[in-house]
């Protein structure tokens, strides 16, 4: 009985991470993490959603290595302010490592992701989250889910920013507003949506 | 990269670093990079400035290790390398910050050491600091950063008179004006940031319009920035892979406007 109640707790724990994370804080939207590919991958609904996956993919993975580190490796040995100079590391040779092993074991893949595998490196946003797991004490599980529901909401939100620069393509657009001011406004806009989602919990 | 370093500094003072970094090359304003803790901190004057001058104490002493290294550091590895200094100064910084001023440890919270992945710390390291000796190279971190300090000031000074009636906590609106709370939330900091990019296109037309050469002046990742890691926005910024000292390196002295520095287009 106890550990049934427990099990659903952590379920339900687990699912207000979900949503937070992917919605109410929104990490381009409202946290400003990962802007560069939220504005430069995003002029075509195909290449943004290859993007999102990749750094789905990525992020995920990234906060489960720095979880494993950071309670394994930090934590045991005392050294947990190390933590920026480790993650960076990590993150880097993780990206690397994942390069080559798609490229060698899953061609398929590797063609659709690859492109956007180097660009994901200088994503603040896997770091900003192998950060914040830390900072939040989140274990690893949760961390994991946490990772995955922060690319899920990149996902989102740089799929629907593509959508509208598809459409916005043959508009009218003052000369200076071309290009990536009315793209800033439009994500401007998004954001205040975004906002309403701050009810949800 | 390092080893043609020597011969490429060829001129320059402190101070014609430190306009450059202000001015010439403002890192926000004209560059366009960093964005992230630009949008994210800058929700008043007060915080964009503790900001700023966190990143140009990062950016000065990092440079200026690097160039100590610069000779040292094997070519195949300087981008890790680079790094890590940076890394560990950032974390130095951090510590720093949470014991000595923690109101702006709080308010800055995650950005501190997101520094480390702030482009413009690792583009001079790149640029400048690896291929200059360490006078030069301070000061250059000094220029830019005391150049991001004055934009985030800047931009958070006016989030923060709009959304909140006031400049660095004091109140300067009338009473009657109602706050437009949105200016310091979220959607706010794409709207300034969309505002200041128009003014920065409107500037480049008609520059060009008079025959001016406005290469310099960019706005983010305006175009397709697929090829963001291997060229696009960094390698505005590095000007690397074969096409000499790029931007930097002719800032440094010799031809200024060269179309070849930036890369992209």
């Amino acid at each position: 009985m106890r550990t049934e109640r427990g099990v659903s707790k952590m379920v339900k724990d687990l699912l207000i991470i979900l949503i937070s994370s992917s919605l109410v804080n929104n990490v381009v939207l409202s946290q400003f993490l990962g802007l560069c590919p939220f504005l430069g991958v995003s002029k075509k609904t195909n290449t943004a959603a290859g993007m999102g996956v990749a750094v789905i993919f990525v992020i995920t993975l990234a906060s489960a290595v720095a979880g494993v580190i950071y309670k394994f490796v930090l934590e045991k040995l005392g050294i947990t302010y190390l933590q920026t100079i480790v993650f960076i590391l990590v993150i880097a040779a993780l990206v690397q490592f994942v390069e080559m092993f798609l490229k060698k074991f899953m061609p398929s893949l590797y063609q659709a992701l690859g492109v956007y595998l180097p660009l994901i490196t200088t994503n603040c946003a896997v770091l900003g989250i192998a950060l914040t797991n830390v900072q939040k004490k989140y274990g690893i599980l949760t961390g994991i889910v946490n990772g995955f529901a922060t690319a899920a909401g990149f996902t989102v939100s740089i799929i629907i920013l593509a959508g509208i620069r598809e459409k916005m393509e043959y508009n009218d657009i003052p000369e200076s507003f071309k290009g990536m001011p009315i793209v800033l406004v439009t994500a401007g806009l998004m954001a205040i949506a975004f906002c309403g989602f701050s009810g949800l919990l | 990269m390092s080893k043609n370093g020597k011969s490429g500094y060829t001129g320059g003072s402190s101070m014609e670093r430190l306009y450059n970094g202000l001015v010439k090359e403002n890192p926000t304003f004209v560059l366009m990079l960093g964005m992230c803790p630009t949008l994210a901190v800058t929700t008043s004057a007060m915080n964009g400035l503790g900001m700023g001058l966190t990143t140009m104490v990062v950016l000065a002493l990092s440079n200026m290790i690097i160039s100590l290294l610069r000779n040292i550091i094997p070519d195949k590895v300087r981008i890790p390398a680079f790094i890590v200094v940076i890394a560990s100064f950032v974390t130095m910084v951090e510590l720093l910050l949470e014991g000595f001023i923690p109101a702006l440890y709080d308010a800055l919270g995650l950005y501190i050491p997101l520094i480390v992945v702030n482009c413009i710390i690792l583009g001079r390291a790149e640029s400048y600091a690896s291929k200059n000796p360490v006078i030069p190279s301070l000061f250059d971190g000094i220029g830019m950063g005391l150049g991001f300090s004055f934009a985030l000031t800047c931009i958070g000074a006016v989030r923060e008179l709009i959304g909140a009636g006031e400049i660095f906590g004091f109140r300067i609106m009338p009473e009657a004006y109602v706050p437009c709370a949105i200016f310091i939330m979220a959607p706010g900091a794409f709207f300034v940031l969309a505002a200041l990019t128009a003014i920065q296109n409107k500037i480049r037309i008609n520059g060009e319009k008079k025959g001016k050469d406005m290469s310099k002046i960019q706005s983010g990742c305006n175009e397709d920035c697929m090829n963001c890691g291997e060229e696009g926005c960094s390698h505005r910024f590095y000007g690397s892979s074969g096409k000499g000292n790029g931007k930097t390196g002719n800032a440094g002295g010799q031809a200024v406007k060269n179309a070849d520095g930036k890369g992209r287009e």
